[in-house]
């Protein structure tokens, strides 16, 4: 391969771009915080901004992931950021919210085991995702307004479940989920990793990817190709509110509260930015899992990026905002022909004569 | 007599009303009472002019979540400018109405001219004017302006001692003006043959491209005139204002019997939509026990069971002959359709490669 050609070979690389983006965004943080590379090991685990960042990306990168898959059967699913809301709410409102001392000393109880409660919690979002693909693969709605229905419902049955309150738990073990370490890692990581991997191993060496991206680009003729694209639909919803559920979980237990109203706000908008930040095209067809993964750490980077140079984090909306609009007009082909047109035409007359 | 199953989702929708409002009238003392009927127009006013923009977009087979977040840039901007620079009202509020309409101009230029999904492109609207508001200020501006205080307290009698707000006017002015827009104008037709088919409304020499781009110019331009009713409603101006207020319109609009692939509903739907949301508000109220988070649930539902008779009344009416506007289509409605409108096949070429080329 001659030189020209590998960096053409490169550039021309699906996670390229992202990864360029990710880069200079680092170098960015690294502008205004020269120890942001910097990784220290204190109470024998790994410290560090990057580290902060991975903890904090994992539930967005969770989300993300199954959002990729739904994006890539050619749907979309914005109630991610309600059944966040009602995982975590059915998780602390099991486990409970009281504080009981004794002898002087906090004692960690529970309502229900543990365990029980995270599978609750988890089983719910999976419902919800069930729910979903009902409406989409059986009663054959538009995704955008069938999950909008979840939407606009699950924050009231979230709300409904925790009573209105923000409940603040109190069990110790239960932390250990959002702000636990396993190896010097933050856990969400190995979670969030896990998911990758298992997604990975499914889409790359059985048929699955394929169905998916059959699906994705002609549901009709896959159907007509003898695929059962009702069920994949179906299968694919559920797995996106087991993968929001478990997010929920990661969030929740990481500010030990679970908040009907809140939680998981606008986080359908910010899985799909990164799923589209990742190049995974809106029209459905092929999708990459890594670059929903990198999507998610870019969106995690700007957002610390914009704390640490100290500007109102509300701004980080007008940045998204127009990370949003360029990465569209670069998806975009009308604006790729109008920006490259002379180019072609030019090319189009060199050929001719 | 014979109903028009297009329509049946609006009566539904009517005789839910109604029949609410009988319920509560029952069950709550005070319930029926003309002034009753109006505090659910004073509440929802401005809602009915948001839902009204929303409803031209939905019928041409778009969406706009970007409605909310204009309404609260707009009252931003206005406390801002009112009370920070001491601007007079009649300056405000026509700067406002542009900004909206520039607003939605930018929204359907990048729907219509550079192909972006209406879904993702408002999606990043609402992004940049939730932000903008907090450009402007993080914290809630409360307006003391003497005219904005005075018209959000200003009683107009219509009889009896009932009363309706300066707002009210104004909503059922946009209502008059949005209907004979949509039903007796050459621009509301091309916007129900838009939203029945792109290409038979292209094979038939309507402007197309015009239409779309104006649809969202004016859901920019309702959702101004939305924030400046919120304006008066709050007396404030607050970046979290109106926070889900996209959902409301769209649900509205839904519940009153328009179409979400375009093409089929009526303005007067979107406002008995409203009302219908606004009467469940107002028996949560009455009844005091229920929390609040029941009207979410409610909504819901109310969605869920109208976006199931749309697609039950879809599946009925693909054997029966009817007229062709807004024939129906499939639900996972494939980009590809809009795409094969484009002329130029470059366009189609390139679409297929993989982005970041």
């Amino acid at each position: 391969m001659t030189h020209p050609a590998r960096i053409r070979a490169l550039t021309g690389h699906r996670l390229f771009w992202p990864c360029v983006t990710l880069i200079l965004l680092c170098l960015l943080n690294t502008w205004f915080n020269p120890h942001f590379f910097h990784l220290d090991i204190r109470n024998g685990h790994l410290y560090g901004s990057v580290i902060d960042i991975l903890n904090r990306a994992a539930p967005l990168m969770l989300v993300s992931l199954g959002m990729t898959l739904v994006i890539a059967i050619g749907g979309i699913d914005i109630s991610v950021g309600a059944v966040v809301a009602i995982s975590g709410a059915i998780a602390a409102s099991l486990i409970g919210g009281t504080l009981v001392i004794q002898n002087g000393a906090p004692v960690y109880v529970t309502k229900v085991p543990m365990l029980l409660a995270l599978l609750a919690a988890v089983g719910a979002a999976l419902l919800c995702g069930l729910w979903n693909g009902l409406l989409v693969a059986g009663a054959g709605m538009q995704p955008i307004i069938a999950t909008l229905i979840l939407m606009v419902a699950g924050r009231g049955v979230a709300q409904l479940i925790t009573g209105g309150q923000i409940i603040t738990v109190y069990y110790e073990p239960f932390f250990f989920v959002g702000n636990g370490y396993l190896f010097g890692l933050p856990f969400g990581l190995y979670v969030a990793a896990a998911v990758l991997g298992l997604l990975l191993l499914l889409m790359h060496r059985t048929a699955l990817g394929l169905f998916i991206e059959a699906v994705g680009i002609n549901a009709v003729a896959a159907r007509l190709a003898g695929l059962n694209t009702k069920a994949l639909v179906f299968g694919i919803y559920a797995f996106c509110g087991a993968m929001a559920g478990i997010a929920g979980l990661i969030i929740c237990s990481n500010v030990k509260s679970a908040d009907g109203n809140n939680a998981g706000l606008l986080l359908e908008l910010d899985a799909i930015l990164a799923v589209t930040l990742g190049g995974t095209s809106l029209a459905g067809g092929k999708c990459s899992l890594w670059g929903s993964v990198l999507g998610a750490l870019i969106i995690q980077t700007l957002t610390y990026a914009i704390y640490s140079m100290g500007v109102p984090p509300e701004i980080n909306l007008v940045v998204k905002a127009v990370v949003v609009f360029a990465v569209c007009l670069a998806q975009s082909a009308a604006f790729r022909t109008m920006l490259f047109q002379r180019r072609l035409f030019q090319r189009r007359t060199g050929a001719q004569s | 007599m014979k109903v028009n199953p297009r329509r049946l989702p609006f009566y539904v929708t009517l005789f839910l009303f109604v029949l609410l409002f009988g319920f509560g009238s029952v069950r709550y003392t005070g319930f029926f009472s003309v002034q009753v009927f109006l505090n659910l127009l004073i509440d929802n006013a401005f809602l009915i002019v948001v839902a009204i923009g929303m409803t031209f977009v939905i019928l041409s087979g778009g969406i706009d979540l970007s409605v909310g977040a204009v309404v609260a840039l707009t009252t931003m901007i206005s406390a801002a400018l009112v009370e920070h620079h001491g601007w007079s009202i009649g300056v405000v509020v026509p700067l406002v109405l542009a900004i909206g309409a520039l607003f939605g101009l930018m929204m359907g230029v990048l729907i219509q001219v550079f192909q972006i999904q209406p879904f993702i492109a408002t999606l990043g609207g609402m992004f940049l004017a939730r932000g903008l508001c907090y450009l402007i200020s993080i914290d809630s501006i409360s307006i003391t302006d003497p005219v904005y205080t005075a018209l959000s307290q200003h009683k107009i009698f219509v009889g009896g001692g009932n009363y309706v707000s300066p707002s009210v006017v104004i909503a059922l002015a946009v209502f008059a003006a949005a209907a004979w827009l949509a039903h007796c104008s050459r621009f509301g037709r091309t916007v129900y043959a838009l939203g029945g088919n792109e290409r038979s409304a292209l094979l038939m020499g309507l402007p197309v491209a015009r239409t779309r781009v104006l649809v969202y110019v004016l859901s920019g331009l309702c959702s101004a005139l939305g924030g400046v009713l919120v304006t008066f409603y709050m007396l404030s101006g607050y970046g979290l204002h109106a926070q889900g207020m996209e959902l409301d319109a769209i649900a509205a609009t839904v519940v009153g019997g328009t179409l979400l692939t375009g093409g089929v509903g009526l303005i007067s739907g979107s406002v008995v939509g409203v009302l219908l949301l606004g009467v469940i508000q107002s028996l949560i109220t009455f009844d005091g026990t229920l929390s609040s988070w029941w009207a979410r649930i409610a909504i819901g539902v109310l969605l869920c069971l109208f976006c199931l008779m749309q697609r039950f009344l879809g599946r009925t009416q693909r054997g029966a002959s009817l007229p062709p506007p807004g024939t129906h289509k499939p639900a996972q409605r494939s980009d590809a359709g809009a795409k094969d409108a484009a002329p130029s096949a470059l366009i189609m070429q390139s679409h297929a490669l993989p982005p970041f080329n």
